[in-house]
């Protein structure tokens, strides 16, 4: 069975590796389109890294949601954003350079100091059980049924939202 | 060695599923090919291929080993690595949706308790291909292309999902194994005879086939997402969907044809898979036959059907199927 401990630890750090570099993708490149494809990579590992903890229907549902997701914001993106020809310009050169450095470095540190520090990293409680479908629906819909519901409110508001600003641009377009 | 022998099961196990799963998706898209190809001859009043042997039925052979000489062609302005990356995105995860699939009661690589989420979940995948390829093609009609399947894959997922949806909460499973155990005494085709015509509808435009075609429509767009692609980038797109015609095939026999379920033949204990392959086969020669008999849709009827019938219909079904589950 040692060999399977070896292969989970393989696994998760391929996952990390894809999540990190999935990230940095997302925020380094200059098209939109790779940045977005970043993204989706990272949304991969964190599947992956749902999968490795023990739980494959968040992991399944991680890929259902987020793919979709993810074709629709390359579809905008490309709809609004920028031809290959027009990359997006640096904007951190010349003198913006040191005092971006030094605001992030401020930032860091002063969290650090405040939080990061004081914090005691514990890993989480081993939760026995079966992770199994039913357990997890009892769980949402008994448990943390406030949660879930606020969730669900708040995406409702969001889609009211979307429709309230995007109706604005087809008046007198529909025929 | 004592490991390599605790760990042999389930290696035998792995190969011996990759293998098959490998055999399933080049075997069926070798049918599928010769089938289509002589379906839309035999609809159209001509032969269909004839030359190479008995009524060409090694054509799809020699066609592959044709395909598999060409170059691989980039286009000069495409964006290289996307271009490569998405028929190989398009193609490898047609591979897992296959192992939890029932063949019969005996024949199934895993039998998970989120089988339909695993399908759904990976099929899923195929869209991000079609959009990668369309745009890194950098050719205009790639782009159209990919932006129909991205439109029109996302409107008719919800109708193939609440349709099955409705089954789903009358069996209490997501495990396949489950849902055609189930429908021992009567198939579901019988009690939900409109969540089968929904999802026959909506695989259809999944699959991207006519009278849904929309996103590789021939006369408006060339070839739609895959113009660029030569060679074994362009078949790696099409035995992808083969496959995917396969697997959604299998979901519909899964939860509305009884699965494996049939006379049981005398003396095989795994007959159960000849009547599985039967039901699929059936399903997916009704969709060569609408695909060579209607003409394409329009893009905005395509949407308007989705939007204002399939999707209120497959809401009303599911409202009514809960009700009745939680009456009777």
């Amino acid at each position: 069975m040692i060999v399977y401990r070896y292969l989970a630890e393989v696994l998760f750090y391929a996952l990390v590796c894809l999540t990190f570099a999935g990230g940095i993708m997302a925020v380094r490149s200059k098209m939109l389109m790779h940045a977005v494809l970043g993204l989706a990579a990272t949304l991969f590992g964190v599947a992956g890294l749902y999968f490795h903890l023990g739980s494959p229907f968040l992991a399944m549902m991680q890929i259902l949601i987020y793919v979709g997701a993810v074709c629709i914001i390359i579809v905008l993106g490309v709809m609004l954003g920028n031809t290959p020809d027009q990359l997006a310009a640096k904007n951190l050169t010349g003198r913006s350079l040191p005092l971006a450095l030094l605001a992030c470095a401020t930032g860091f540190i002063s969290l650090f100091v405040a939080t990061i520090s004081r914090t005691e990293f514990s890993p989480a409680k081993e939760k026995v059980g079966d992770m199994s479908i039913e357990f997890v629906g009892e769980n949402l819909l008994l448990q943390y049924c406030l949660a879930f519901e606020l969730i669900s409110v708040i995406l409702l508001t969001a889609i009211i939202g979307a429709i309230i600003l995007a109706r604005g641009g087809r008046e007198g377009k529909t025929s | 060695m004592e490991i390599f022998y605790s760990i042999l099961p389930d290696l035998i196990r792995m190969v011996v599923c990759a293998v098959c799963g490998a055999a399933i998706v080049f075997g069926n898209a070798l049918v599928m090919g010769y089938a289509e190809r002589k379906l839309a001859g035999h609809i159209m009043l001509r032969p269909g291929p004839m030359e190479v042997g008995f009524h060409g039925v090694y054509q799809l052979v020699v066609d592959g080993l044709k395909l598999m000489g060409k170059q691989l062609v980039v286009p000069k302005n495409a964006d290289r690595p996307l271009f490569m990356l998405a028929p190989l995105l398009a193609f490898a995860p047609v591979f897992v949706p296959l192992l939890v699939i029932p063949f019969s009661d005996k024949i199934q690589g895993f039998d998970l308790d989120i089988g339909l989420l695993v399908i759904l979940a990976l099929a899923s995948i195929n869209l991000l291909a079609i959009l990668i390829g369309g745009w890194s093609s950098n050719n205009k009609y790639s782009l159209f292309g990919a932006f129909r399947a991205v439109s029109q894959n996302v409107a008719y997922e919800i109708p193939m999902l609440l349709s099955l949806l409705s089954i789903i909460f009358m069996t209490n499973t997501f495990s396949l194994k489950g849902v055609v155990a189930a429908q021992s005494p009567v198939w579901f085709i019988v009690i939900q005879p409109l969540a089968f015509l929904i999802y026959l509808v909506a695989i259809v435009a999944e699959t991207n086939r006519a009278p849904f075609d929309l996103p590789e429509a021939e006369s408006e767009l060339t070839a739609g997402f895959h113009t660029e692609y030569a060679g074994m980038s362009f078949s790696l797109f099409v035995l992808g969907e083969y496959a995917n015609m396969f697997i959604v095939c299998s979901v519909a026999t899964v939860f509305f044809l009884g699965g494996s379920s049939g006379i049981p033949l005398p003396y095989f204990e795994y007959s159960g898979i000849i009547w599985f392959l039967l039901k699929v086969y059936l399903l997916m020669f009704f969709l060569i036959w609408i695909r060579w008999t209607y003409p394409r849709t329009r893009f905005d009827q395509l949407m308007n059907f989705c939007w204002k019938y399939l999707i209120p219909f497959s809401l009303v079904n599911l409202i009514i199927t809960v009700v009745m589950v939680k009456l009777l």
